[in-house]
């Protein structure tokens, strides 16, 4: 009898919990959409920052943050992809492979603070390429780079070994087998994780404060030509994003709407990790159906 | 004829090695892209360590001063002539909020992975699940933000003083690593093979006592590595944390006042010291310290991974 009534009490006591966590976590979602959504409006998406007024956008700040997070999804994809594939298909278990894991892990590990200092110290100092988007790109690719690497390797190794037996057995060679068989089939896993990772990165602040910079020079958005110094896409022009602009605003606090533009920051932030979630789990899905035709 | 089979003996040979070389090219490449990796690591390990240790090493102030030195102020230099460097505040400081806030965070991370997977799958599945890869993925601004609007505030009102201190920081990497710690102490409890569950049930137990008795102790070294990383993320947040802590570099008398970590001391000074000066070695000294501990907490999950096996 006893060990009933425990029981009954441990049900109700998980399921408090439970009700806990979800008005935690709604909690803090709806605070931070509503009152966010409020001061959101197409001038304030679209037109540059105020220094000492009120009434600033944070046009430049949703152009770098996107610009940076696709030249770094340029680097690391790749990168990442070729890493991976070892991991999974070439690397042997023995000792070196153990240790090389341990590498893997100590730099996911690395609070994004130390990853930061060091690409100041390397591509902004050393380097001589100064607060620019390179340097951030550089910077958020040394960070972003151990998670995708996790992502591809866990992916390759999540297709069933029959088809690789399959592909060896049709005399293919390995390397064709990884090509042509392997890396299809693992394409929506690999394509769900870079999604998400894309969202680790769009909302990075703390690398890129002392390597892409916390200032944004007056941007021409009719100028394409990526050597002149207004144009958005110089590689080599300092660029604050979205998530450094929230935190730089509300250290600074010299103008006077600092609620009101980090509030709405912050909305366009979670709306943006909000859709990248959503459409990481539709393409997955997507894809998984259209490449085994279920 | 015999031309055409010699023709054709040339050709395959040809196909052979240029199958041999594709071979040879693919595992060439992949292994450069791990190589990057490897290189970046250890570049990372040497310039934080070099710059680190030049504290000591050019600027001669003394490890445990160091350590256990309880005034930061590295422009001055004391009698003997060794600048001022001592970081137990920060240190304290970081040690104490990631105490806190995993105190505070693993009963309810513990409880609703539990909940998750034993006592509503279906809910947990539908709706916990996603809320929670969305809370993951949320920047640590705009929880840094939130516990400024929010949290700072209110302990104002409610409590003495500014509302800036460790309090404020606690509250906000609580939150933060909640999603972390749950998500993976889900997995943990997943792994937990469901013929051990069966057996129990079957012995006549009830599901608190599966719960207890079974499940969370094999579960056990999966959900102690979840709070190790749950701990390591709050140890390096750096923004967040900076945002509610106050910021100053003494030892706070109550946890209302304003107190300092080791990333908000390195994220605050950084920008306004110049390279290769005392004050900046000092703060890459912190750096050292962040990078060693990010080390050992690696060790530890190494560790616990070994005993993970069911048997």
């Amino acid at each position: 009898m006893k060990a009933k009534i425990a029981d009954r009490i441990a049900t109700v006591v998980f399921y408090i919990i439970a009700l806990l966590l979800v008005l935690l976590l709604a909690g803090l979602l709806g605070y931070i959409l509503l009152k966010g959504l409020s001061h959101i409006s197409w001038h304030f998406i679209t037109s540059p920052p105020e220094s000492f007024q009120a009434g600033g956008g944070i046009g430049p700040q949703l152009f770098n943050s996107l610009y940076l997070l696709v030249l770094t999804m340029l680097i690391s994809v790749p990168l990442s992809l070729g890493a991976g594939i070892y991991m999974a298909e070439y690397a042997k278990k023995n000792i070196w492979t153990n240790i090389l894991r341990t590498v893997i892990e100590v730099l996911s590990s690395l609070p994004s603070i130390v990853v930061g200092l060091f690409g100041f110290l390397f591509f902004v100092i050393s380097m001589g390429w100064g607060f620019s988007i390179l340097s951030g790109a550089l910077a958020l690719t040394l960070f972003n780079l151990p998670l995708m690497v996790r992502v591809v390797e866990d992916s390759i190794r999540g297709v069933p070994s029959s088809q690789r037996e399959a592909g060896l057995a049709l005399g293919v060679s390995k390397w064709e087998t990884i090509k042509h068989v392997l890396l299809p089939a693992a394409l929506p896993g690999i394509i769900t994780g870079i999604i998400l990772a894309s969202g680790r990165v769009f909302g990075e602040a703390a690398a890129l404060i002392y390597t892409a910079g916390m200032s944004s020079p007056n941007l021409d958005f009719t100028n394409w030509n990526p050597f002149s110094p207004t144009s958005p896409l110089n590689p080599l022009r300092p660029a604050e994003t979205l998530a450094v602009h929230i935190w730089k605003v509300n250290g600074e606090a010299v103008i006077p709407d600092v609620n009101a533009v980090s509030s709405g920051a912050s909305a366009v932030l979670v709306l943006f990790i909000l859709v990248f979630n959503v459409s990481a789990r539709w393409i997955g899905k997507r894809i998984y159906r259209r490449m085994t035709s279920s | 004829m015999s031309d055409r089979v010699v023709e054709w003996t040339k050709m395959k040979s040809a196909r052979a090695k240029s199958k041999i070389w594709i071979e040879r090219r693919g595992r060439m490449v992949t292994l450069l892209c791990v190589a990057f990796m490897v290189f970046v690591a250890a570049s990372i390990l040497y310039f934080v360590t070099s710059k680190g240790l030049s504290t000591f090493v050019i600027n001669k102030a003394s490890i445990t001063d160091f350590l256990f030195g309880k005034e930061w102020d590295p422009g001055k230099l004391d009698k003997e002539g060794k600048p001022v460097v001592g970081a137990l505040p920060m240190i304290e400081g970081s040690f104490a909020v990631t105490l806190f806030s995993a105190l505070i965070c693993a009963p309810f991370a513990i409880g609703g992975a539990v909940f998750m997977t034993e006592i509503s799958p279906k809910f947990g599945k539908r709706i916990l699940q996603p809320v929670i890869e969305l809370l993951v993925g949320i920047p640590s601004v705009v929880y840094g933000f939130t516990g400024l609007s929010l949290v700072v505030p209110f302990l104002r009102d409610h409590f003495s003083g500014s509302g800036f201190g460790i309090a404020a920081a606690t509250i906000v990497l609580t939150v933060m690593i909640l999603p972390t710690m749950m998500s993976l102490s889900v997995d943990a409890i997943l792994a937990v093979p469901a013929s051990l569950r069966e057996a129990s049930l079957a012995l006549g137990a009830t599901r608190w006592q599966t719960i207890y008795k079974v499940v969370l102790r094999t579960a056990r070294p999966g959900i102690l590595t979840a709070m190790i990383f749950g701990m390591a993320r709050a140890f390096g947040e750096a923004l967040a944390v900076q945002m509610v802590i106050g910021n100053s570099a003494v030892i706070p008398k109550s946890l209302m006042e304003p107190a300092s970590t080791l990333t908000s001391i390195l994220t605050m000074g950084m920008g306004n010291t110049v390279m290769g000066q005392v004050e900046n070695n000092a703060l890459w000294t912190l750096a050292l310290i962040l990078l060693l501990m990010s080390l050992i907490f690696i060790m530890i999950v190494r560790i616990l991974g070994r005993r993970r096996t069911f048997e």
